[in-house]
Parts: C-alpha cells; structure tokens; sequence
C-alpha cells in the first residue's frame, strides 16, 4: 500500500497563517457528473471546505406524485436515478402493492429480479467507466459502454426502452419475457465472466489506478451510519449492509448470493465492492433463470385503484445504495405525499465532512468512488 | 449493537413531555407500538413530542441506527405538519418510524443534526418544502429550491 500523502511536502496550515481562497467547482464540470456543484475553499493545494451546491435540476417529483393517479407517477420513478431505473420503479410498485394487498404472481417477482440485477450490472458499468475517466483513462468508458449495451438491447426487447424502463406495473409486468430474452441474458451471463477477468488484468490491477485509490477518501463506517450511506459507500467500510439480505424482499431469499465487503474504508474498497457486485448479479440472474416458474406476470389488480388511508414504506437495494418510497395515502386515487429517499443525496452529504484536508485530485477520485448521479441527489 | 423491539419500547417509554396545547394529536405525550412490517414496511412506530425528536435521536443513536430521511406531511385539515424520521439499522432488519406534529401556524421543532449529522440536508430539504424551521440549524437556506425562493411547494395550499 503507498500513501501518497507522504509524498507530498506539507502545507502550510498549522505553520504560519495562511491565505484560502473558493474554488468553484462545476456545475457544468466533467468530473462534476452532471450538473453537481461544489464550493471549495482551498488553502493552497488542500481542502478545508467542500460544500456541495444542488438543485440544478431539481424537478420536484415528489409534488408530482401528488397531482396525478398513483398509476401516472410510474414514469416519474424511472426518470430519478436514470441508471438505476428498474430499482426505482420496483420500490413504488412494491410499496403500492403492499398498501393495496396486490399478489405479484412468481414469475413476474422472478423476472423483476433478473431485470434487476441486468440494470445493476448496466449502471455499474456506467460507474466504472465515468470514474476511471476523471482518473484520466478514457479508454475503460468505451468497453463498459460495450459491454452496456448488451443489457440495453435486451431490456429493450422486453419493454422498449432503453433506459426509463417502467417495466413493472402494481401486481406484475407491462409485458411477459420471450425466449429471445432468456437466451440473450444466458449469453450474456456466459460472455460477462470473461471480460470482468479482463477489467480486473487491465484497470483493477493496474498500479497507477491503485495508487490513486488505495487509502484515498477513508469514509469509516461511523460517518455512515450517521449520514445515512448505504449501498458500495458502507460495504466497502466493511458494513454487510444490503437491503436484499438484510430486508428482503420480493424473491431474493431464495438465491444463493454474497454481499462483498472491504475492511479498508478506502475509495478503492468502494471500487473493490462495486466489481465484485457484478459477479454476484450475475450468479443471481443465473439462478433466477434456472428457477423461472411458468404462469402470468400480471395479478389481479382493481381498475381504479384507492389504497387504504396510512403511510407505507417500500426499500429496495438499487444500485448506489437504499432507495425507499414512502407513500401515505388518504384515501383518495391520487397519493397524498410521496417521499424518495434517495441514495446519493445520503452519500453526497457526507463529503463535506470526509473531504477536509484532502488535495483536489484526491477529493475527485473519492467523488467518483461515490458513484453520484445528480439527478438522483435533485429529484 | 443489535436491540430488539422490546429494548427500544423500554427506552422510548422514559419519553414523556407536556404537550403542546394547540396540537389536537391523540396519542401524546409518546405513543410507541410495533407494527407488521409486511404490512407497513417498517416496524416500530413513534409518536413523541416536537422537543423529544432529539432525545428519540440519541436514544436511537445509542442503539447503532443510521438516519434513513427526514420528511414532512402537511395535514392541512388539521391544521398541522408532521415530521417523519425515518431509521435503519445497518445489521439487522429493523426499521423505526419517529413522528411528531408541529401547529402549521408556528411550524418550529430542534434540529437533530448534532445527533446525526446528516440530518443537515434532510431539514434543510424539509424546510424548503414545507416551511418548517428546524431550531438550531447550523445553516437552514435555500437547498433544492431557487436561491431566491420564498414558497413552500409541498404545503397543500401552495397554488403556483
């Protein structure tokens, strides 16, 4: 392990009194992922303060959800966190499904995991490739958008689109799977181990991509718990904490998976975490396939749906962490309030915290092991 | 640490407070019941008084719960806010609901971001949303809305 930080002469804080002075960072910066922007007082190379700035895009889907039918906000979950879409969409779903006692049939529970888990890989992807390009290599994004892209076309094929899915529905799916579907996602379940090796020989193992991430960013399990981080942020600080395993729900009981955890709290334990997550997605499509029961995908479901007075939570594990939905209704067809509770607004907040003292291209790597996706901050 | 329900009704039951006189909420000064999470999605309920969210905090700080979210409701037939704060806990499943109600006239209760600092983004969302002061605040501005913003977009009689 190389800490870098020894390399570095030191600063001058503690010595004299120093001048600082506001870097702006974003919001239309290419490292700032979107539209994200950060206000850093800089004494000299270090950080002393980092404040996120947001609400650049902020499209107050919350209050959408109170002027339309609980059925109409189903496209507004799949426009929050664009990457992670299906995620999103299977917690409002469930938490819908749940308040009005809707039965999912089996297979449609089955094919929600196995989309699922095709959509975590895709945004994995995503991840990988944006985080080794603020590293400086440009060149990982284009085989991850390779790789990308099988998944797209298969959940194209299945619901037409390529990345606001609204695949499922309260009490089942838009649309059955084909075999098209079941041979193309064992394809790729058979095409995808292969290349993880070769990500791993080329990037992962790459010392110039481990010297930039190892004991860079610590986040401790702590800070975590306090500020509320979930998903890759508080297993790579060695937390098992994942929804599917520790709330479960719809199927995820009945499949055989880890949940990879790093000790080491750095930003390349949150790398570490989020590879080895794809592995596991894939052993659970593997097993979901195999498991598939025969039968419908859509339950009975009322035509106009009224769900009964009270508040109800739904928490699925998406991509960047805990995504719940919590619905209260009043009894009306058109929800009362609508709360997200999204994962990377939590993960950001702690960055002003867990940024002080660190040098900017530090911070930024630590900013990309994060895994943001602004609009999930902004909603 | 992993507690159990009856762990936390015996440390939520010390919770007792006056109530205050204009809020009509049935079941102060501390109403805790379990519920079916398969049902509910969460199982522990919490109804305490706006000055016990911080002593609700620290009880469940002590526990090892993380801060899942802040939110409001506004029931504007009843002429009140209510504060919903959400909690997970990293090890177990075990998900506990605090809520309180706050008159809409004077909607003000303490900030809990001492106990959990991420709460800073989560009350100043509230605030932005619902007018909500949270009291001790370090920094209760403009978050997710136009810096320039003096509405409350999700108080129900916000006409745009």
């Amino acid at each position: 392990m190389i800490v870098r930080k020894e390399s570095i002469p030191p600063g001058p804080s503690g010595e004299a009194p120093s001048e600082t002075f506001v870097l702006n960072l974003g919001p239309q910066h290419p490292a700032a992922h979107g539209v994200l922007r950060v206000l850093m007082t800089m004494d000299g190379e270090w950080i002393t303060k980092a404040e996120p700035v947001i609400g650049y895009i902020h499209r107050m889907h919350e209050k959408m959800g109170e002027n339309r039918t609980w059925a109409q906000f189903l496209p507004n979950t799949s426009r929050i966190d664009y990457l992670s879409a299906m995620h999103y969409t299977h917690a409002f779903v469930g938490a819908v499904e749940r308040a009005a006692k809707i039965e999912v049939p089996p297979r449609a529970e089955y094919v929600r995991v196995i989309t699922s888990e095709l959509n975590r890989i895709a945004s994995h992807m995503v991840w990988w490739g944006a985080m080794l390009a603020d590293l400086g290599g440009l060149t990982p994004f284009l085989y991850a958008f390779d790789d990308r892209e099988l998944i797209l076309d298969l959940l194209e094929g299945i619901c037409g689109a390529r990345l606001t899915y609204c695949y499922y529905r309260f009490g089942g799916l838009c649309n059955d799977i084909d075999d098209d579907f079941v041979q193309g996602t064992r394809a790729f379940v058979k095409h995808m181990p292969p290349r993880l090796k070769m990500y791993r020989d080329l990037v992962t193992d790459n010392i110039i991509l481990r010297k930039r991430l190892t004991g860079i960013g610590p986040i401790s399990a702590e800070m975590c718990r306090k500020y509320g981080a979930t998903g890759p942020v508080i297993r790579g600080s060695g937390v098992a904490y994942d929804v599917r395993k520790i709330e479960p729900y719809s199927v995820y009981p009945q499949f055989d998976f880890k949940i990879p955890t790093y000790p080491e709290c750095d930003s390349m334990a949150r790398y570490l975490v989020r590879m080895d997550e794809m592995e596991q997605s894939l052993r659970i499509i593997e097993q979901a396939l195999d498991q598939l029961p025969a039968g419908p995908v859509m339950g009975k479901v009322p035509r106009v749906l009224k769900l009964p007075p009270g508040d109800y939570c739904y928490a699925v594990e998406a991509a960047r962490g805990r995504f719940m939905v919590r619905i209260v209704s009043d009894g009306k067809d058109t929800p009362y309030r609508v709360k997200l509770r999204t994962p990377s607004f939590s993960n950001l907040s702690l960055y002003e915290e867990a940024s002080k003292g660190m040098i900017l291209p530090d911070a930024l790597a630590m900013m990309g092991s994060l895994d943001l996706v602004i609009p999930d901050i902004d909603r | 640490m992993k507690p159990s329900i009856e762990q936390l009704t015996e440390a939520f039951s010390c919770l007792a407070g006056p109530v205050p006189a204009e809020v009509t909420a049935p079941s102060w000064p501390v109403a805790v019941y379990t519920v079916d999470a398969n049902l509910k999605g969460y199982h522990f309920d919490a109804a305490v008084s706006p000055a016990q969210v911080v002593t609700a905090a620290e009880i469940l700080d002590r526990f090892g719960f993380g801060l899942d979210a802040v939110t409001g409701v506004d029931w504007i037939a009843q002429n009140e806010m209510e504060v919903v704060y959400d909690y997970f806990h990293p090890e177990i499943n075990l998900r506990v609901v605090v809520r309180t109600r706050v008159p809409r006239a004077s909607p003000e209760l303490p900030t809990i971001s001492p106990v959990f600092p991420g709460a800073n983004w989560h009350e100043r969302e509230t605030h932005d949303f619902f007018g909500i002061r949270f009291l001790g605040h370090p920094n209760l501005t403009p978050f997710l809305l136009p810096e320039d913003a003096d509405f409350h977009p999700l108080r129900k009689d916000y006409q745009p």
